[in-house]
Parts: C-alpha cells; structure tokens; sequence
C-alpha cells in the first residue's frame, strides 16, 4: 500500500512513520502535488500553531491540493484543525473541508488545564476509524483548541465540555487525539484507517 | 474524564539503563527500548528519560536512542539530561521525542522556558525541580540535591508556570529513595497554585503513596524508578488498585 503523509513544517512527524513501520507500512513524506495524488492514502499529520502552518500551506500550494484529494485522508492533531474552516488560535482561515469552527478552550473550574494533556476517553458509534470498538477507550492528547460538536462528529470526549475527539465527512477522516501516541489503541485506529 | 497518569522513569547511562532491574523475562534489561516497551505493554502512561552522563560527546548516542525509543514504542516519552539550550531541545524533539525536561538550565538562564514555549509550544516544556525542606521552607537545589540555589521552590514553580512551562515535576529530595510516600503537603500547595499539571516524583513505596499522591496531593501524574525496575509494584496491579479507589485510571 502507498501511504503519503503531508510534509510541512510541523512537529513530530517521526512519530507517525514509527506507528505505520510497526504496521508494516512504509509511508513516504511527500510535499509534492503528484505524489500526494497518487497515494492509495494520505496522511495529515500536525503538531504547530495554526495560522503560520496554514500560511506555510497556502505558499506551497498544499492548502488546495489537501483539499482536492479523493482518497482516504487523516488529519492528525493540528491536521483535524486546520481541516475546519477558521481557528480561533491565531485567527486562521483553514482548509474548510468541514465547516465549523476551531475554538479555544476557556476553563471553567481550577482543574480545567489547558491545554488538555494526557489520557481521555472517546465515544465512537463502532464505524470508520473505530470500526470493533464496542465501549469507551482511552487515546491520548494535547491541545488547546477543540472542534465543538457537530454533524461530522466521528467520536466524542468530555473536557470542560464534550467535543469533537473525531470527524468524518466523506473520503477525509481526523482526530483531536494522537492515534500514533495512544499504544494498542491507536494502532487499532491507525490498522481501520489502513483497511478503509 | 482524564485519567491520572503513572510514569516510570529510566536513568541512562552511554545509551544504557542505570539501575539494574530484576525482570527475568527480558532478554536485554539495559535497554531501554526494550524495557520502556515493556512498561508501556503493562499499560504505564507515559515514560520519563534521564541522560546522566550528559557528557558532550555521549550526547550523540542519546539521540540514537531517541529515535529507536519514537520508532519503537508508541506511548509518549520525556527526555532529560544535558538539555542547555534550544538547539539541545531541537535535537531531541526532533529525534521523535514528545517533551522535554529542563531542570539546572532552567534555574540558571529561566528565560530558556519562554524560549521553548515560544518555539515549540508549552506542552513540549516540563520544568523538573529538586526541592529540599529548609529551615525558610522549601527550597531548590541543584545536582541531586547537593547544591542549595537562592530560589524557594514555591515561588519558582510559580515563575516556570508564567514563563510558559507546560508541566511541573517535582521531586523532593527529602522523599527520594526512601520509600515513605511522596512530598504531599508541597505537591497539594503545587497542584492547587499552578494552572498546569504536577507529576509527583520521589518516595514511591508502596501503592497507597500513588493513592495519597493523587488524592491528598492532588497530582497529575505520579513518576516512581525503583519500585517498578525491581518489579516491587507490578503497573498493572497497581492500575487495579487505584481504579478500585475510584481514581480515573487507564486500565
């Protein structure tokens, strides 16, 4: 299988190819527009601050080329962010591929850290990227913005509020949390994504 | 609802486990890619990385175990240990680790935080402080606990939290290797302060520490060493039993 991830300024993109070799997969990191078309799937991967990441895309033409793929697509972390339309970190305009916005989380009592860091439970319907799942699981993040809840709401968690852990719209899947840091269970996630 | 998390911490040496470790079923217990693997198999949360020797030319056979530690295990890990400015923490980070841990830097130059806040984001950043109780209080020391600074403990964690740092591990030197249970009080004054997480380390003993760590210390997270090297406290028995004691857990 031909596996493209993303290759732009954005952190921690040795963690992801660790995860995909312990699956056997041997993914190339691609910037270029014919590669990332050609890919049986694509990998977004993101760890960085939103407005200079979308900057970073647009002047490399990947913003338009991310959101014109027809194949499976993951966005990971930041990548699930910048696929919505605008972000409150920074005031970005995003890739719009899910239209709601990214907002920051606001603590509402003393133990509401932010950014949320650490091991959290994810509510899934069992389908897509949770394809056997049959109860909570735990996955890990960290972040400081959130997508709310909404129509393409693929799994949910409860931080200060529920949000969007996951997304699903057609060919483009995402989530909040880093399947490539949450052991067993996020190589589940990353193995349904490879069958999809 | 997340989950308190339990941390063991490997001390390397040259590339090598430090403290010798009575695991019979591991073929190689100076490895850490090896044991760091099998911690994260019992379900440990996230792992800790000492360098000790920090000498400058080990540096380099570090950051090769670095990248076999990203490569290999897939829970997240924090490196420390001759971290002395940006580009150390560049090299690590990019070598695949997920945070950083700064301690004597830190206290010498405190504008490192606000670099690595800027440049990588706060969450990359845990500021590690050795405390001691003094007769003025709790105080922060250097190498191991042998250099006493000008600095109290309470009010630098509270500077390292402005600055930007994304977590605080506090060990007291006082608890540490003793086994009597962790610096509870101080954690508690910690935890309760600061608008970040706290990892508790030093005094692990027993399973009721880890319960009293979290409940009456208030902690994120606690970090132990010997406990789980010698296979005193097994993580999955010790997981069973806080979830019994209705501490969110990841089992």
């Amino acid at each position: 299988m031909n596996i493209a991830i993303v290759k732009y300024n954005a952190g921690n993109i040795r963690s992801v190819i660790g995860a995909l070799d312990r699956l056997g997969v041997s993914p190339l990191l691609t910037d270029n527009e014919e590669e990332l078309r050609r890919a049986d799937k694509v990998i977004f991967p993101g760890v960085g601050e939103a407005s200079t990441t979308m900057e970073y895309l647009k002047a490399h033409c990947l913003d338009r080329v991310i959101k014109d793929l027809k194949q499976p697509v993951l966005g990971i972390c930041l990548g699930q962010q910048l696929m919505c339309s605008h972000s409150e970190e920074g005031d970005a305009d995003c890739l719009g591929i899910f239209d709601v916005p990214v907002l920051k989380f606001i603590p509402e009592r003393h133990e509401d850290k932010v950014p949320h860091m650490g091991w959290n439970t994810i509510e899934t319907k069992g389908e897509g990227l949770f394809r056997g799942f049959t109860g909570p699981e735990y996955v890990y993040f960290v972040h400081s913005f959130y997508v709310p809840v909404c129509e393409w709401t693929a799994a949910k968690t409860d931080y200060i509020l529920p949000f969007s852990a996951s997304l699903h719209k057609d060919n483009f899947y995402a989530t909040q949390f880093h399947p490539e840091k949450s052991g067993g269970t996020g190589e589940r996630i990353l193995k349904n994504f490879l069958d999809i | 609802m997340l989950a308190k998390r339990i941390i063991p911490c490997l001390d390397i040496n040259k590339g090598r486990t430090v403290k010798g470790t009575n695991f019979v079923n591991l073929r190689d217990a100076g490895d850490p890619v090896e044991l760091g693997r099998l911690y994260s198999g019992q379900g440990a949360d996230e792992l800790v990385f000492l360098d000790i020797t920090a000498s400058f030319e080990e540096r380099k056979t570090f950051t090769d175990l670095v990248e076999r530690i990203a490569a290999n295990i897939s829970i997240p890990f924090t490196v420390g240990g001759g971290i002395h400015e940006l580009k150390d923490v560049e090299r690590l980070l990019k070598a695949g680790a997920d945070k950083v841990s700064v301690n004597s830097a830190a206290l010498k130059r405190p504008e490192l935080i606000d670099e690595i806040a800027l440049n990588f984001g706060s969450q990359v950043c845990v500021v590690a402080i050795d405390g001691k109780r003094t007769p003025e209080g709790w105080r922060c020391f250097l190498n191991g606990g042998r250099v006493p600074t000008d600095r109290m403990l309470f009010e630098w964690a509270h500077e390292a939290n402005e600055r930007g740092a994304g977590e605080i591990l506090f060990t007291s030197m006082d608890h540490d290797g003793v086994k009597q249970g962790y610096a509870n009080d101080a954690l508690r004054k910690l935890s309760d302060g600061l608008s970040i997480p706290v990892i508790a380390s030093g005094g692990a003993g027993t399973k009721e520490h880890f319960r009293d760590a979290f409940i009456e210390g208030h902690a994120d997270a606690a970090l132990a060493a010997s406990v789980f090297h010698f296979g005193e406290i097994p993580i999955p028995e010790l997981k069973q039993y806080l979830c019994g004691q209705n501490i969110p857990i990841r089992l």
